[in-house]
């Protein structure tokens, strides 16, 4: 055995270990290539005007649209937001301005494993606790699941976010005389703003693809609904109902509706990334 | 303290009341999936988890073959998901030109922006279909005699969501282990090189000094898993049964929530399902404790050699994907 041939073996190893890494990230950017191009395809040829615009017609029968649950969806989001977003700032904002109390990090564990729960977990909080009382799915009891899923990392991101902020701006704040909530509300927040935008942009993405925790809250609905106590149909939950039935029309729908799901998605998310691209660069990085 | 001065209090009074909020919101979730539960675990105790028989009509329900269907597949996801997770990380950090980490990077964890309810319906129409070829396939040969490959090629299985969990879970796998990657000190590698280590041995290097990190995105992984819904039960076959074919149609905890919670009558049956979901709300809070701590360990462990290295990034809370 020369050392030649040893050294050969371990650069013999060293390459093929390089390559089956090389072949792990295709054995995942294959899938998602599949993904994306059935999505576009099946999508674009079963997407037209109709899809956004018309009520789902009768089982059996050809045409109608998602234009409910696409409002519906447009509906548990807003309502979700409107409770999660106050929450979550206030909330993270407790846990940077006031780091190392007992409560800041019972807090920073408690979003931990809100974020950690299984949507459809929340799902049946959400049934026990807004369903059951009011004997009806509606889209409050959505929203609570949604908001749920959204506070952890409303407050997360708030908390970083303050944390960058300048102590120099806290302290000339401080000293023209304004008290700590002036500061917090007149100066700190508003410096963080672009920041916790950028947050709830990305939580507002993440919602968005929710479905189980709507299957027993918001439950489905196959007419316009504008009231927050009724059933309310969303887009998740209709690609579902279509994507295990039985007829060819609705599997088209149901890629139709994926295809409008993964869009708004995908714009969420990169108008989030732009903000956090104009931030770094005011930050001058 | 820093900042007395001019403090009324009406801050941390103000804000404390929601954080108190949100730290009572998980206290809540747990209490109230014990009371939705009561009559279940008064009825069956114990053996509501030992228990195979599922029948709603009779009033009888055994949760085994559902804890069976969730640990068989996240396991199975697993077996395919930490080693191509850990895969792409090293190719990201170690091997690829550094203008294409970032983008590559990007691409993969694109996987955890992908809604579940998506997976779902590829899986359905893309997935199952090949499997199924690959079942019919293997059903030919005499591997159908091992209990792994046994029974009819359905292709709605263990098989396709193991395969769909696995891709959904990869991005978590691959984000966590390239950020502990990152952490390993620079000087650990070039140690290695400095030895005459080649490119594999200098990478094993780094891999064993983070080994606790890279551990604690596999349990993230984990935790990821055994909560995930919509895809499974799309997938799984739904078929409530103890089988160790890859093949066979099985169930998963949540899978069997989505289906049967709104349609549940009766008291029992609606305890008996939210049992299942208290049972996987301890389950992942247990794993992802655990995956926290364990990637926490290597930040601060012992052994980090201070040598004007910057400190690395701080590991954020194990969410991949959205950071992008």
């Amino acid at each position: 055995m020369t050392p030649g041939w040893h050294l050969r073996r371990r650069k013999l190893v060293s390459a093929a270990m390089t390559g089956a890494c090389a072949l792990a990230v295709l054995v995942a950017l294959v899938p998602l290539a599949s993904i994306l191009v059935f999505i576009v395809a099946r999508g674009l040829s079963s997407l037209d005007w109709d899809f956004f615009t018309k009520l789902p017609k009768p089982t059996g029968e050809a045409g109608g649209g998602m234009a409910n649950a696409i409002a519906g969806s447009a509906k548990l989001i807003l309502l979700a937001s409107l409770v999660a977003v106050p929450v979550g700032v206030l909330a993270g904002l407790y846990v940077a301005e006031y780091r190392g109390r007992r409560l800041a990090s019972a807090v920073r564990f408690a979003a931990d494993v809100l974020n950690g729960i299984p949507s459809i977990v929340v799902g049946i909080f959400a049934y026990g606790t807004v369903v059951l009382p009011m004997h009806r799915f509606s889209a409050i009891a959505g929203a609570v699941a949604l908001a749920i899923m959204m506070v952890p990392l409303v407050a997360r991101t708030t908390e970083e976010m303050v944390l960058l902020v300048p102590e120099m701006l806290r302290e000339g704040g401080m000293a023209l005389g304004a008290t700590r909530t002036q500061v917090a509300f007149s100066l700190v927040l508003p410096a963080a703003l672009p920041g916790i935008l950028t947050g709830v942009l990305v939580a507002v993405a993440r919602i968005a693809g929710e479905t189980a925790p709507l299957l027993f809250t918001s439950f489905n609905n196959q007419f316009w609904s504008s009231r927050i106590d009724q059933p309310t149909a969303s887009l998740t939950v209709q690609i579902y109902s279509y994507a295990i039935s039985p007829y060819d029309d609705l599997h088209r729908q149901a890629w139709a509706g994926a295809l409008v799901l993964v869009v708004l998605i995908l714009a969420v998310s990169l108008l989030a990334r732009l903000f956090t691209r104009r931030l770094e660069r005011m930050a001058g990085r | 303290m820093r900042r007395r001065g001019g403090d009324d209090g009406g801050l941390e009074l103000g804000t404390s009341a929601v954080a108190v909020l949100v730290v009572a919101l998980v206290a809540a979730i747990g209490l109230e999936l014990l009371h939705g539960s009561r009559l279940s675990i008064a009825k069956f105790g114990w053996s509501f988890w030992t228990g195979r028989d599922w029948d709603p009509v009779s009033g009888e329900f055994g949760a085994l073959p559902f804890i069976w269907g969730t640990f068989y597949s996240s396991l199975l996801a697993l077996l395919v998901a930490a080693p191509v997770g850990v895969g792409i990380a090293v190719f990201t950090t170690d091997v690829v030109p550094p203008r294409f980490r970032r983008p590559l990077a990007f691409l993969a964890e694109l996987l955890a922006a992908v809604p579940s309810i998506v997976y779902g319906l590829w899986g359905i129409f893309v997935l199952v279909p090949v499997v199924r070829g690959l079942e019919t396939v293997v059903s030919r040969t005499p591997l159908r005699k091992l209990p792994l490959f046994s029974g009819p090629p359905y292709g709605l299985g263990m098989l396709s969501a193991g395969l769909i969990l696995a891709l959904m879970v990869i991005p978590y796998v691959s984000s966590v282990s390239r950020e502990v990657l990152q952490a390993v000190p620079v000087a650990q590698r070039e140690a290695a090189y400095a030895l005459g280590a080649t490119r594999w041995e200098a990478i094993r290097a780094a891999l064993h000094y983070g080994r606790t990190g890279i551990l604690g995105a596999v349990f993230l992984g984990f935790g990821r898993a055994f909560g995930e819904t919509m895809a499974v039960t799309m997938v799984i076959g739904n078929n409530p049964q103890l089988s160790a074919s890859l093949f066979a149609p099985q169930y998963s905890m949540a899978a069997v929530i989505a289906n049967e919670f709104s349609e549940a009558t009766g008291d029992l049956y609606l305890h008996a399902l939210t049992e299942i979901g208290l049972v996987l709300f301890v389950i992942t809070l247990l794993v992802n404790a655990a995956s926290r701590l364990l990637i926490w360990s290597v930040q601060r462990g012992p052994g980090r050699v201070s040598d004007g290295v910057p400190a690395p990034e701080t590991i954020p809370p194990a969410r991949a994907g959205e950071a992008a």
